[in-house]
């Protein structure tokens, strides 16, 4: 991705086009403001899992076929957290519920982590170069991850009701839009943010940045670039983790499945924004989440389908996603 | 005559040519050796798995490709052969325009996804194809009036596979002479014709390029061979063959749903036996199906003793239930790549000649 | 082996191979790089000499031989541990992080400054004094640079810090004949900064105004050693060993 002078801005435009097209589509302004603020939200969330991936992908070239794992986890870990904190979240005031709710997420961020950890040990290390292999593994490696799941919390859907501060809607005019959904659009912005910085500003984010172009290169330069690739896999595992969490309040349940369902989106997400972009991340999460509730709204039964035609659009304009990265 | 049947790609082992013909006895005489309904049920769905892996090996083992779309195939075929009978009568000439439809659309898909996505990298060609494949299973379920949505479709079968049609009053060998044995029957004929034509097609001149492609893509495209074509075909035959066998899926079961034939599950169990089996050996399919089968059947039944015999330490104990099989054959799978990635059958394979003669696989 | 002349060499290979995949390219390459001087490794396309500074960097593992630096066998050694030794290395195709500005390209290379401040300025000011060209592109994305600008900060990057041993492939190739000659003058400079460097090379004038030591490759083996100066003034010798005469 390019940071500084030269940002290749026609992408940027893709998701206020989106947003203007369904306007009229939609028909009803204040109709319209609730779905794209829902849209912008359910981004978020997906960008702040499929963040991870991506640069993953583009430091290493690995493919993490298992990344929903994670974002199960974090899930599942918020439940109990949250469930033991019945009190907290039950009171009507936002600083009761986010004495909560940021220890939920910083515990899944932690758990994940570690999980991510051992992953990238024991599945993922073994098969770096072998592209085949570590899609069946990684696959392996969530089903696994998702069965012991299953024996920690139980095979069924579990609740996972938004604190009560959090519920409800603002109104702004004639339209209704959720807290829930503002804090989550917060939320990314916060991450993508983080991003930016730590990738512009670190020394850590400019090896990141030079070993995505050039991993040989960095090496030769005197870094261990593995440790590096653990550091960033391990980081993106709790991103994925905190993206679970948010996720699974934006549903309001968990099913142990739910790392599967929401890995073909996210799939979606990377390839649209390019593999290894981060930027192209948001813009693709940005544009699947717009595009999942406006066709909601309009189309239910296409929805998933209307998300593979996007895609499918942008590769016939852009063959390598919106923001390949170079030396690809 | 017999090598030429199996098109001289013979099984390099005594044990594995042993296993090959125990498991190929046991399914033609499935019906008189197991009684029972549950086995019959086993044996056809071994019959049903071993096409479908088997035209998934074409294209995993053979080509090297990673496609998430099989299943979806497999549903066409499923749907094809139901929606016909729902909607034509269950007659011999409507199943067989549902078939020839689904293989119809089969084509003209697998060819849009193979020449769309085939220019792309393996990963990209991957990921495209998972999410076709769960878009497709949505759509399934949604157009409920055409599939019968999530509830799917129950129909009828022609008279003569009706397990009420009796061809004789009296059985024969304890086994009753009806439309069911008949529609087995059926399965096995074409689950052979199914094994015998895909060992034609790996060790003809086109298989020989395909595994050119996979060892070497570059060096393949500089001798001259269109690299692109040859995977667009190798996809396109690999899907048929999940198309057929999701016919026969449907003519067993009578029933298609969405679970039944396009489910994430029944990918991931494919993926299981091929790498279990041993990929890139077709025979492996067969030796894959019949011990993931039994596997699931049976040693549901063991983790349920082991289960029960260790209710005193809890997490134990809920590791070992039954429900919890995929665990371990998730286990088993990561291994296998890991330790066995020619599988069961490149194993024995090994054993029985230890001086490599230098050539990959 | 004269033991003095041993331990007054900083780099030394003896009997070293490498194989990639299933071709043998270095068929035991004895060589020795001497403290404090600029050896030139020479050779036809082909002969190995990439292969040979690439084995020194772990890149690709030697299969036979030994290599030792200050005295140390780094031959089993990965190559960030190699790197860390205070190599640097320039490869042919510069390595240059396009996306990079000059000024990331370069903090990047100094590894122990973690911003731009924490650079030696003083030693920024004699690279710039060196390659203009670095100081005037500083905060521009380095992929804008032209090729010989983008040699230039190939090297910077790999002075920023002090090195032991600096290990540098073709750095002008493909360069204007003005540009050279500025290339030839900051080698110069950083001879006399007293650091050893190993440098591959194809351009004659290049190599006869700077080596001091010189190494003939062909084959995959080093087939001529000795000083710079002999090999100059023996036309014969030029003609058998490179087929020109310098």
């Amino acid at each position: 991705m390019k940071l500084g002078e030269d940002i290749d801005t026609r992408p940027l435009l893709l998701v206020p086009v989106l947003a203007l097209l369904a306007w009229p589509l939609i028909g009803s302004g204040s109709t319209w403001l609730t779905l794209t603020v829902a849209g912008l939200a359910m981004g978020m969330i997906i960008f702040i899992m499929a963040s991870g991936l991506t640069l993953v992908f583009g430091l290493m070239d690995v493919l993490n076929f298992g990344h929903g794992l994670f974002i199960a986890l974090g899930a599942f870990v918020a439940t109990s957290v949250l469930g033991a904190m019945g009190d907290w979240t039950g009171s009507g005031e936002w600083w009761r519920n986010m004495v909560a709710v940021l220890p939920a997420m910083l515990i899944a961020m932690a758990v994940a982590a570690a999980v991510g950890l051992a992953f990238e040990r024991f599945i993922v290390r073994p098969v770096y170069g072998q592209h085949l292999k570590q899609i069946l593994i990684t696959m392996g490696g969530m089903i696994i991850g998702e069965e012991l799941i299953k024996v920690i919390w139980g095979p069924q859907q579990i609740a996972l009701p938004l604190p009560e501060a959090m519920r409800g809607a603002v109104l702004w005019g004639d339209a209704a839009i959720e807290k829930y959904r503002l804090l989550a659009v917060a939320v990314g912005l916060a991450v993508f943010a983080v991003q930016m910085w730590v990738l512009g500003r670190t020394k850590i984010g400019l090896l990141i940045r030079a070993g995505v172009q050039d991993r040989e290169m960095v090496e030769s330069l005197g870094y261990r670039i593995r440790r590096l690739f653990i550091g960033v896999f391990v980081a993106g595992s709790a991103l994925a983790g905190l993206g679970g969490v948010m996720w699974g309040l934006y549903q309001q349940n968990v099913v142990p499945q739910m790392g599967a369902q929401v890995n073909v989106l996210i799939f979606i997400v990377i390839i649209i924004g390019g593999l290894g972009s981060t930027g192209g991340a948001l813009i693709g999460a940005l544009l699947v989440g717009l595009m999942a509730n406006y066709t909601g709204f309009l189309a239910p039964k296409v929805a998933l389908f209307s998300n593979i035609a996007l895609m499918a659009a942008i590769l016939l304009w852009r063959p390598q996603g919106v923001y390949p990265v170079a030396n690809r | 005559m017999f090598n030429r049947l199996i098109s001289n790609d013979a099984p390099r082992s005594r044990l594995l040519a042993a296993l090959l013909l125990v498991i190929l006895l046991g399914l033609a005489l499935a019906p008189f050796l197991f009684p029972g309904v549950k086995a019959l049920s086993v044996a056809a769905k071994v019959l049903i798995f071993v096409v479908l892996v088997a035209g998934f090996d074409l294209l995993l083992g053979y080509t090297g490709i990673v496609s998430f779309a099989h299943t979806m195939f497999f549903g066409i075929g499923a749907y094809g052969i139901a929606m016909a009978s729902n909607t034509w009568g269950p007659t011999w000439g409507s199943l067989a325009a549902g078939f020839a439809l689904s293989l119809a659309l089969t084509l003209v898909l697998s060819l849009a996804i193979g020449l769309f996505s085939l220019r792309v990298r393996a990963i990209f060609f991957a990921m495209i194809t998972l999410a076709v494949a769960a878009a497709f299973q949505t759509l399934a379920s949604q157009l409920s009036d055409f599939t019968g949505g999530e509830d799917g479709l129950s129909f009828k079968l022609p008279e003569l596979l009706l397990p009420s049609t009796e061809f004789s009053d009296a059985p024969f060998l304890g086994v009753s002479l009806d439309g069911r044995l008949l529609c087995y029957y059926l399965l096995f004929v074409i689950a052979l014709a199914a094994m015998l034509s895909l060992l034609r097609i790996v060790n003809s001149p086109f298989g020989r390029v395909l595994q050119a492609i996979r060892e070497n893509e570059f060096r393949a495209e500089a001798i001259g061979y269109r690299v692109v074509v040859y995977r667009t075909l190798s996809s396109v035959l690999s899907a048929l063959y999940a198309c057929v066998a999701g016919a026969m899926l449907a003519l067993w079961l009578r029933y298609n749903g969405p679970d039944t034939s396009l489910s994430f599950e029944i990918m991931m169990d494919v993926l299981l036996i091929v790498v279990i089996g041993g990929m890139g050996t077709v025979y492996g399919a067969a030796i894959g199906a019949v011990l993931f089968l039994l596997a699931q059947s049976y040693l549901q039944d063991l983790l349920r003793l082991a289960s029960e015999a260790t209710t005193a330490v809890p997490l134990l104990s809920s590791l070992l239930s039954p429900d919890r099989w995929l665990l371990w054959l998730g286990l088993l799978f990561v291994m296998s790549v890991y330790y066995f990635p020619t599988g069961v059958v490149g194993r024995l394979r090994m054993r029985a000649a230890p001086v490599s003669s230098g050539v990959a696989r | 082996m004269n033991k003095q002349v041993m331990s007054s060499n900083l780099l030394s290979l003896e009997g070293v191979h490498t194989h990639i995949g299933a071709y043998h390219i270095l068929h035991g390459v004895d060589l020795q790089v001497p403290r404090g001087e600029l050896t030139m490794l020479l050779g036809r396309n082909g002969a190995g000499k990439t292969t040979t500074l690439r084995t020194i960097m772990g890149l690709w593992p030697a299969s036979q031989g030994r290599i030792s630096f200050g005295g140390e066998d780094i031959t089993a050694l990965n190559t960030p541990a190699i790197a860390q030794k205070n190599i640097a290395y320039v490869p042919e195709n510069m390595g240059i992080f396009s996306d990079l500005t000059v000024k990331e390209n370069m903090l990047l290379a100094a590894r122990s400054a973690q911003h731009a401040a924490q650079m030696d300025e003083t030693r920024l000011q004699w690279i710039f004094k060196l390659f203009p060209a670095v100081e005037k592109f500083w905060n521009h994305p380095a992929g804008k640079l032209s090729g010989g600008q983008k040699q230039m900060l190939a090297v910077a990057r790999a002075i920023v810090e002090p090195r032991d041993l600096l290990i540098i492939d073709e750095p002008s190739k493909g360069l204007a004949p003005a540009i050279i000659q500025n290339m030839i003058d900051a080698f110069q400079q950083l001879k006399h900064s007293g650091v050893t460097i190993l440098l591959v090379e194809q351009n004659m004038h290049f190599a006869q105004q700077l080596g001091d030591t010189v190494a003939v490759m062909d084959n995959g083996r080093v087939v001529h050693a000795g000083r710079m100066q002999a090999l100059a003034v023996d036309k014969a010798l030029q003609q058998s060993l490179l087929g020109l005469a310098l």
